[in-house]
């Protein structure tokens, strides 16, 4: 079972590197990734130096191009596939049909992952990306229950990789256009979701307000933490009642399950937070790669260790964790 | 020289009783709308109507001179979800909305629709899935008017563009049922409380702004996207069928102004007056002008931007 760790800006990508990934994935300086923010991601330089220290390493390197071009925005897209060929990226991770298309038939020797924007959840769907495109491997939406992830890994004609830990979309990846509505800004058409543009902090007799394209988020009492307004963690109000409608401040951590995703036959494990810091990069790269390796020894004794779960607990949104869709009670 | 649009009525997103549903169905035959989609697009629990008693519509309304399409699941995960639907895949009959690449996988080779959660956002994806049998494509909502100018333009021959012109915008799925949530149950034992929102369940921020519309899985926008003073420019940009989608009350008053408009026997402005106490919230139309899907812009102020 692999490792793949996000990689922000080349600090990230050493510190990744050299705590255990075997593979780092990143995205170009512009809306071609769904990590386009400010500060972040690699021009052409930083990418080959980016790429060459992983090599000495040993470890592979992904090239995430997986937001969706429109036809004004399309010669940049299929410039940044052009320039991963010639990086000669160990894979291409890419969600768009028209994207995917382009690079299976220009460049044939790129190696195509799908992305978890590309919203497959069903082995059907996995069958289309592989008939059409040669697509290897597939990053599946955190949707799916443990025992519907065993179920697509069973009958899936491409590798399957799944997300461990960071932050937790609730929604479908790809297909949620939440962001886009209150701000006009999406994953899908420009890389980032409830992007920082739009937000808003206000001092108010009701307390601090974070705002997001004008929208209240959340309400934060003197002296309480106040996170990112990300719109499907806010609280708001149903019937009355107003509490975290969607979603609670919380990250995903698989650790818990890690035993049965082995098992199951999932490839790959994928750390979120290409946006995060190298000392978030570093803490989880570390305890991933312990925990893989443990569980890789002796899977039947296999159980999260406190340690591990106190260190991911203290990187985490909200300061706390959630196995999401991969336990029914939380759907 | 374009012809005029021709009106579609999408699938009920919401979940009826049968009673009402089929009753829904009864006053949709009296009206001009020339294409009806149905089937349950967002949650296979909602199971009132069966695989057969979607069948037995689809002949009631093809009899009645509609043509009628069976729509998919926009979110496929289970087996069984792919059982029945290529159970609909395979109807010989009609033609199928695809809402997921697994529908896509199971129609190719056989003309189909691509509906708007299918992610067509160049012409290089509308030629590929062109060249697999696709005879019609629903623009994903939170494209623009401008960016389907340029879809259009590379159009490939013998596929219809259709626009999602009225109704509650679907925004997300996922895994989570949010009616559920919000009376505290887990989806497993949601008792259909989707049975009590014919419309969604609306959801406000803290100063009471209305935001968004909780339909199970899917989350909606709490406003009305309407395009209706946008016919004359779909017209121009060749759009084939003009999508409005159900409402709890009123859907055949909403088609009735769209229809007048189409028909130059209603003014826009007209026609948007009578729309707006039609809605459960209110209007927007923010993504047709490249803008926050939820703001609402007057076509005046939107040109004077330009």
């Amino acid at each position: 079972m692999e490792l793949v760790c996000p990689a922000g800006n080349l600090p990230s990508l050493k510190a990744a590197v050299d705590n255990g990934a075997d593979a780092v994935y990143f995205g170009f300086r512009d809306d071609t990734n769904a990590r386009h923010f400010a500060g972040l991601n690699f021009g052409p330089e930083k990418m080959a130096e980016g790429i060459a220290y992983a090599r000495r390493r040993g470890v592979r390197v992904f090239l995430a191009l997986n937001t969706y071009p429109q036809p004004r925005g399309w010669p940049r897209w299929q410039q940044a596939v052009d320039e991963a060929a010639r990086l000669g990226v160990d894979a291409l991770i890419a969600a768009d049909i028209g994207v995917l298309d382009y690079a299976a038939g220009r460049h044939q020797e790129l190696n195509l992952h799908l992305s978890v924007q590309g919203s497959a959840t069903n082995y059907e769907a996995l069958r289309f990306y592989q008939e059409q495109f040669g697509v290897r491997r597939a990053v599946i939406p955190r949707v799916l229950s443990l025992s519907q992830v065993e179920h697509v890994v069973a009958n899936s004609p491409v590798e399957i990789e799944v997300f461990g830990f960071g932050s937790l979309c609730v929604m479908v990846e790809g297909r949620c256009i939440l962001s886009s509505y209150a701000t006009g800004r999406s994953p899908n058409t420009y890389g980032a979701c409830s992007p920082a543009s739009h937000v808003e902090w206000r001092e108010t007799p009701q307390g601090l307000e974070t705002r997001l394209g004008g929208v209240l988020i959340e309400r934060h009492r003197a002296g309480e933490n106040a996170g990112y307004p990300t719109l499907c963690k806010g609280s708001f109000r149903v019937s009355g009642n107003t509490y975290h409608a969607i979603e609670e401040p919380t990250s995903l951590n698989t650790l818990e399950i890690l035993p049965d995703l082995m098992r199951s036959g999932v490839v790959a494990i994928k750390i979120e937070g290409r946006q995060r810091s190298p000392v978030y990069v570093a803490q989880v790269a570390r305890v991933w790669r312990a925990a893989i390796d443990a569980c890789r020894r002796d899977p039947g004794h296999f159980r999260p260790r406190s340690e591990w779960m106190a260190e991911l607990g203290k990187v985490s949104e909200g300061t706390q964790t959630t196995l999401g869709a991969y336990s029914r009670p939380w759907q | 020289m374009n012809g005029q649009p021709r009106l579609a009525l999408g699938p009920v997103l919401y979940y009826w009783s049968k009673e009402e549903l089929l009753a829904f169905y009864e006053r949709i035959v009296d009206t001009p709308v020339e294409i009806v989609y149905i089937g349950e697009t967002v949650c296979s629990k909602r199971n009132l109507m069966r695989g057969d008693d979607w069948l037995a519509l689809a002949g009631r309304l093809a009899r009645a001179g509609k043509e009628v399409v069976l729509c998919s699941l926009a979110l496929l995960e289970a087996e069984s979800e792919l059982k029945r639907l290529r159970r609909f895949c395979a109807n010989g009959d009609y033609l199928v909305e695809a809402n997921d690449m697994g529908a896509v996988q199971l129609l190719k080779g056989h003309p189909f629709v691509a509906g708007h959660s299918v992610n067509i956002y160049n012409e290089r994806t509308l030629g590929l899935l062109a060249r697999l049998g696709l005879k019609r494509w629903v623009m994903p909502v939170e494209l623009g008017g401008e960016t389907l100018a340029e879809m259009q333009r590379g159009r490939p021959e013998g596929v219809e563009t259709e626009v999602f012109a009225y109704g509650r915008l679907p925004l997300a799925y996922s895994a989570r049922c949010f009616t559920a949530r919000a009376h505290n149950l887990p989806k497993d034992d949601c008792q259909y409380r989707c049975l009590d929102y014919p419309d969604g369940l609306t959801l406000s921020a803290q100063d009471d702004t209305r935001f968004l519309a909780l339909n199970g899985i899917q989350t909606q926008s709490a406003h009305t996207y309407s395009l209706l003073s946008e016919l004359e420019r779909m017209r121009e940009l060749g759009v084939d069928v003009v999508r409005i989608s159900p409402q709890a009350n009123h859907t055949e008053r909403v088609i009735g102004i769209f229809d007048r408009c189409l028909r130059g026997e209603l003014a826009a402005r007209d026609g948007e007056a009578q729309l707006e106490p039609l809605m459960p919230v209110g209007a927007c139309n923010g993504y047709w002008h490249g803008a926050a899907g939820m703001e609402g812009r007057a076509r005046d102020a939107a040109l004077s931007l330009a």
